[in-house]
């Protein structure tokens, strides 16, 4: 079959005219009408209060990896919002469609729904968070300064800001895809989607996919070369050990996906046969290629929060943690066998007994591992004196919620098992249950726990536990539903159901969706309150948990330049050990510092990168080829920078340290 | 040391540590290069052996030119960077392997499991 | 800096680096590149596993041995093998400090690149001149993805060759600009050892099927 593109425009705008904009879609128009209404409103409140040249020499063209951090985390909640509203509006479609009745959302509606659903999920909210965690506490816990490249560690945060935006501005100017999450083909490929939703879904994913990969090297590189002297491999914080381990599985794994996603363009764009049903194609090499990114990146999304784990419950145990050798080695071997376990995501496309048993049996294996890393938590808080503050009670849930959908993950790993279970709503139970379970609990925690450091007041704890009460008893009821209904054969994604005999489920499942719902608020009250009431929730130490690692040396915040002098490690749980053995902290002798510059060149170039994506998704050569030339000329001036960095005075460091030195001795400490 | 305010950053004390290139090296890996590439296109130009023998010998040619360039050219050691270029290419070369043999095991089967066809799939229009 | 391992509660030292040397300049700067290079490496990776799933399915069409023509990839083999003697001359010149000498042999690599260019062009040209287009078969989709993705580096490589030209002249052989010659060696060498892989198993293997 011949693809038949939609037909230019003309050369001006390419396939873009006014018939792009859903005016008869009311959903849409109400939500635009809302979002501009809203975004109006911040642009008016930053004018008002003449913040634009503060937001951009402190926030947007700042390379301190603090605040790349806090941005990424804003960045990460508001997509969180979006991806939510998509979850709201599928629970709410699937508790109506019974009966004959077709719900509220149109099948091409409907389909947008869940494929932006999970896209916006992963790449544009786990993602970004776990990203600034990162971020924000991978120097502080070694010691050091800065990331090794902080220009970079700038683009890549706007780059990925602009796969998002990309990503939003389908929802009203085209269409999104309508394909799932990773736009399988024939279905992506030009016949069977001739629109834009799948340019949108690529180009975003491309842009994004470039800050991510270099903050992956980043991170790695800082890793390796900036770690505080006496700080060895096996004196890094648990936390540091597992980032190190998901970022080499970002740069090991994310060029698979840049690769697969530039065939499809490649099959939508010039007509290759790549992943066709004729000439030659395979569209079953795209599922393939697919999964060997897919599934490294899920243990890229939970290792780093396995490492929040870790610090949470040694610190909230008052113990070292138990282990940290096995753990370490536990994350190493997560990372390797995580290459080695993609087939089990289409064990139903037909490889035969002997492929699937292999990747069935490494697919049991990297349980293990984890099973592991419980254990070692659970001896951890053993005889441990704990406090229920609500890092730990987010700990706990997760420990409860993501063990369950480990073993359901074991379950599917079983590959007759899974010829039932393949594609039901068995296995998006399973995946939210770990993603939810593990990731989003783990957020969560490290939100709560991180937040006082990063702000210099903690969060207020009465609406953290009502987001926390709600949460959870809210995902159980969401979820436990779907086992069933998956155990009883009901297939994902589906818009319209015959059964009567199963819509009981669905609305006990929107049911928790609300539960969460109102826990998200909370959460968000949590934070407005907290805000409002800084000055009672205020902490002064630097270090109000008694946490065991360095970043809790630092004032809360953190100066720019977080250390006056580097730290000299002699121990595991480093911050502990200077505790225990009484040292001092200076309070003279102060140098200067270097530090890199900011610089505006991020935002330019993702700006650009931007443009460029439009350009390409709506077919607009001539703007193509400009923004193309005008990338590949900025980024070129920008190599004519020499002028990167400069010098803290000492007298400005003295000045930070002899403030601090005060509030210190105001709190007794 | 104290370093002085005043001064600029290009006087730090202390280089990165950059390798070392000599005429000897690259030379030599040219040389190398050179009979590596030249053998393996008057083996499959002129064909003295089987088509077996030859894919054999040429790959492995290929194997070892690239450790030629590592060497000579990119001037790898286990020394380079702490270790961690030579770590970091071990992995890389791994992954690749992985993804390489992966999918042709995989896809293999997949294609052989397929529904048999009265003509070869592969060269159908 | 400071190595006492246990030390006295009361001996500060232990704890701060009081006496710091911070990192040189650029000190990340190397193996930053090398990891980006092995990032590179793998999108490579899929591109050949692309090119040998469906390598073979020629859709009744062009098959390698239609098409390749061994003596032109043998020349074009020669021009990046030359170009990279000729950087290494690049990387000679620049340790002895000489700006004139660098710049000169990073014009020779320059041109030794666009004579790669140019005959992978003229290839490609001729290619869909007979109808053996990237749409006509997977086999070729493959083919032209795989090297035209390497010709795309080398042409890259050639903008940043000249940009280092313009600013080897602009600024001399600062800490800066020779942590971007070694740069641009690991890149220049590194598409030569993408291009042995490419040389032998397309068209080599290609002709052998």
């Amino acid at each position: 079959m011949t693809p038949q593109p939609a037909p230019e425009t003309g050369p001006l705008l390419g396939k873009l005219s006014l018939d792009a904009l859903p005016l008869h879609e009311p959903i849409l128009v109400v939500t635009f009408i809302v979002v501009a209404l809203g975004g109006l409103a911040v642009l008016w409140a930053i004018t008002r209060y003449r913040l634009w040249g503060y937001l951009w020499t402190e926030w947007f063209t700042t390379v301190d990896h603090k605040r790349i951090g806090i941005m990424y985390m804003i960045l990460g909640l508001i997509m969180f919002l979006r991806g939510f509203s998509d979850a709201i509006m599928m629970r709410l479609q699937q508790a109506m469609a019974f009966g004959g009745s077709q719900g509220y959302l149109p099948a091409h509606h409907y389909d947008q729904v869940f494929t932006a659903h999970g896209v916006i999920m992963i790449f544009f909210v786990a993602m970004p968070f776990i990203t600034g965690l990162m971020n924000y506490i991978v120097p502080l816990q070694i010691g050091a300064r800065d990331v090794s490249f902080p220009f970079l560690n700038n683009f890549s945060f706007w780059m990925t800001t602009a796969g998002a935006v990309l990503c939003m501005i389908s929802l009203f100017v085209g269409e999104f895809a309508q394909t799932g999450w990773l736009a399988y083909p024939p279905l992506s490929g030009l016949a069977y989607s001739p629109n834009v939703g799948v340019d949108y879904y690529i180009w975003s994913l491309q842009i994004a996919g470039v800050g991510t990969t270099l903050s992956g090297i980043n991170l790695i590189v800082t890793m390796l070369k900036l770690r505080a002297p006496g700080m060895g491999l096996m004196k890094m914080p648990v936390f540091t050990w597992t980032s190190l381990c998901a970022n080499i599985l970002i740069v090991a794994t994310f060029p698979v996906l840049t690769a697969t996603l530039a065939l499809l363009s490649l099959d939508r764009y010039v007509g290759t046969n790549f992943f066709t049903n004729d000439f030659g194609g395979s569209p079953m090499m795209y599922v393939n290629l697919i999964w060997i990114w897919g599934h490294p990146e899920v243990y890229i999304l939970i290792l780093p929060l396995f490492g929040v784990y870790s610090e949470v419950t040694s610190t909230f145990s008052g113990k070292k943690l138990f282990g940290y050798t096995s753990m370490v080695y536990a994350t190493v071997c997560i990372t390797i066998l995580s290459y080695i376990v993609w087939l089990h995501h289409f064990f139903t496309m037909g490889s035969g007994a002997s492929v699937n048993s292999f990747f069935g049996i490494t697919t049991m294996v990297i349980s293990i591992p984890t099973g592991a890393k419980l254990f070692n938590w659970l001896f951890t808080m053993y005889r441990g004196r704990i406090r229920f503050e609500l890092p730990m009670m987010w700990t706990v849930a997760f420990m409860l919620t993501f063990v369950v959908g480990g073993m359901t993950g074991v379950l599917l790993a079983v590959p007759p098992a899974d010829f039932v279970l393949h594609n039901s709503l068995f296995l998006v139970a399973h995946f939210h249950n770990v993603i939810i379970g593990g990731v989003l609990f783990g957020l969560f925690a490290a939100i709560n726990y991180w937040w006082p450091k990063a702000f210099g007041f903690r969060l207020d704890p009465f609406w953290g536990k009502v987001s926390f009460w709600c949460w959870v008893p809210g995902f159980w009821l969401a979820f436990m539903p779907l086992y069933i209904l998956g155990l009883m054969g009901v297939t994902r994604r589906m818009r319209v159901f015959d059964d009567p005999s199963l819509q009981i489920w669905f609305v006990v499942a929107g049911f928790g969706a609300a539960v969460i719902a109102v826990g998200i608020a909370a959460m968000l009250i949590q934070f407005g309150v907290s805000i409002w009431r800084r000055d009672q929730l205020r902490d002064e130490t630097g270090d109000p948990w008694g946490g065991r690692t360095l970043e809790w040396a630092t004032s809360s915040p953190p100066p720019d330049y977080n250390f006056a002098f580097t730290p000299v490690i002699h121990d595991l749980d480093a911050w502990h050990d200077m505790k225990r053995r009484g040292h001092r902290r200076p309070v003279a002798g102060f140098r200067d510092i270097h530090m890199p510059a900011n610089t505006g060149a991020g935002v330019i170039l993702a700006g650009i990168s931007l443009v460029m994506g439009f350009a390409l998704v709506w077919h607009i050569w001539w703007l193509v080829g400009v923004s193309f030339a005008a990338l590949i000329g900025a980024a070129i001036a920008h190599t004519f920078n020499y002028k990167r960095d400069f010098d803290i005075p000492a007298a400005t460091v003295a000045a930070v340290e002899d403030a601090r030195t005060r509030r210190l001795a105001a709190t007794g400490a | 040391m104290s370093p002085d305010p005043a001064t600029n950053h290009a006087a730090h004390p202390h280089e990165i540590e950059m390798p070392h290139a000599s005429l000897r090296d690259y030379l030599i890996g040219f040389a190398l290069s050179v009979v590596l590439t030249a053998i393996p296109f008057w083996l499959v130009m002129t064909m003295p052996l089987s088509a077996g023998a030859t894919a054999a010998i040429i790959m492995g040619f290929a194997v070892v030119q690239i450790v030629v360039h590592m060497i000579f050219f990119l001037h790898m050691t286990p020394k380079a960077e702490g270790g961690w270029s030579l770590t970091s290419l071990v992995f890389t070369i791994i992954v690749l392997g992985i993804a390489l043999a992966g999918s042709l095991w995989v896809m293999h089967h997949l294609n052989a499991n397929m529904m048999p066809m009265p003509h070869d799939m592969n060269q159908l229009p | 800096m400071s190595t006492t391992t246990l030390a006295k509660p009361d001996e500060e030292l232990s704890f701060y680096q009081l006496d710091e040397h911070p990192h040189p300049e650029g000190h990340s700067t190397m193996l930053g590149f090398w990891i980006y290079l092995m990032s590179d490496c793998l999108i490579f990776s899929i591109l050949f596993a692309c090119y040998a799933v469906l390598g073979g399915n020629y859709a009744a069409g062009p098959a390698p041995k239609d098409l390749f023509e061994l003596p032109l990839v043998a020349l074009n083999t020669a021009m990046l093998l030359f170009s990279s003697i000729t950087y290494g001359f690049v990387v000679l010149q620049m340790q002895q400090g000489k700006v004139r000498g660098t710049q000169i042999w990073l014009a020779v690599t320059a041109l030794f690149g666009a004579a790669f260019l140019a005959i992978e062009l003229y290839e490609f040209s001729h290619l869909i001149h007979i109808g053996a287009t990237p749409q006509r078969s997977a086999f070729l989709s493959a083919f032209f993805t795989l090297v035209g993705t390497h010709g795309l580096h080398v042409t890259f490589g050639i903008v940043w060759l000249l940009t280092l030209m313009v600013q080897l002249g602009r600024y001399g052989l600062i800490p800066a600009n020779k942590r971007r010659v070694l740069c641009l060696s690991m890149f220049w060498h590194f598409l030569d050892v993408v291009w042995i892989g490419v040389f032998t198993i397309v068209y080599l293997m290609g002709m052998l099927q």
